[in-house]
């Protein structure tokens, strides 16, 4: 069951993307271009997905467990810290360079033309790069009391 | 190659799916769709219980493989995308989180710790192609 939920949740994302037609990282670059002829679209598709994901999570805070009896594992949302300001900044630049953010590129890979590629194996090794530090860091740390942010 | 004319009605009705797609996540799996975070898990091997991460991913991608030529190009030079690759998946993992996991799910669990996340990202984001585009740089 908690296969076929996990499924339709990615089918449903990923046919919103399409249609919101933000996998185009130029849509989002005119969306980031303040100063040139700004385009407000992304943000509608951004406010829409927040509206209609609220009541779930208003819900889902309220109850430990799932509607299929699974544990509620919601990050913590009121815990600042240096990794999430300076890991936001870069991927903003990231962003801002490129106009892809990871849902994209996964969907833009379905083209499977040279460009996407590349970029997506650099957003992987970027990925594991950021978690094998973050382990050698945690290592070196002592144990946090706080629950590692799952996201 | 420009923006493209999107009707309000793509940009809504899209967002309301992608809304749907994080809540029925969160309400039957009791989990945050972030993309990056169940990319970054997957990459190190840990597919979640029963291998929900994959199925999830699976679904997402359905669609694009389906109605491919709806996605847009990405063409830049390689080098550019290469390094935007590289931080945009440093980033979202040491941030823990990108514009689904912060920027929709987040915001819609009206968390402040997501809030200053996405304000990050998104004025950062300006302020790049502000500097490529109208900046003299790139």
């Amino acid at each position: 069951m908690q296969l076929i939920s996990a499924f339709v949740a990615g089918l449903l994302f990923g046919g919103g993307l399409l249609l919101s037609r933000m996998t185009n990282p130029q849509n989002v670059l005119a969306f980031l271009d303040v100063a040139g002829a700004w385009r407000p679209a992304l943000l509608y598709t951004m406010a829409a997905a927040v509206a209609v994901a609220f009541p779930a999570f208003w819900l889902a805070r309220r109850s430990r467990h799932s509607w299929l009896g699974l544990p509620t594992d919601l990050p913590d949302r009121f815990r600042f810290d240096l990794p999430l300001i300076f890991g936001s900044a870069i991927f903003g630049v990231g962003w801002g360079l490129s106009g892809v953010c990871p849902g994209p590129a996964l969907l833009l890979l379905s083209r499977a033309n040279g460009d996407a590629i590349t970029f997506a194996l650099a957003l992987a090794i970027g990925m594991l790069g950021a978690d094998h530090w973050g382990r050698r860091t945690r290592v070196a740390a002592p144990p946090s009391p706080a629950k590692a942010a799952v996201n | 190659m420009g923006a493209e004319e999107i009707p309000i009605w793509h940009s809504v009705l899209g967002g309301a799916l992608i809304g749907a797609g994080a809540a029925v996540l969160v309400l039957f799996n009791g989990r945050v769709a972030g993309i990056s975070g169940i990319l970054g898990r997957i990459l190190q091997g840990d597919v979640g219980p029963g291998g929900w991460r994959i199925a999830f991913l699976c679904g997402l991608l359905l669609p694009a493989l389906l109605f491919g030529p709806g996605l847009g190009r990405l063409e830049a030079p390689w080098l550019l995308l290469a390094a935007a690759g590289l931080l945009v998946g440093f980033g979202t993992r040491l941030g823990s989180g990108c514009t689904s996991g912060h920027g929709v799910c987040g915001i819609a669990n009206v968390s402040p710790r997501s809030l200053t996340a996405t304000g990050i990202f998104i004025g950062v984001a300006m302020l790049t192609v502000f500097l490529m585009r109208h900046g003299g740089v790139g």
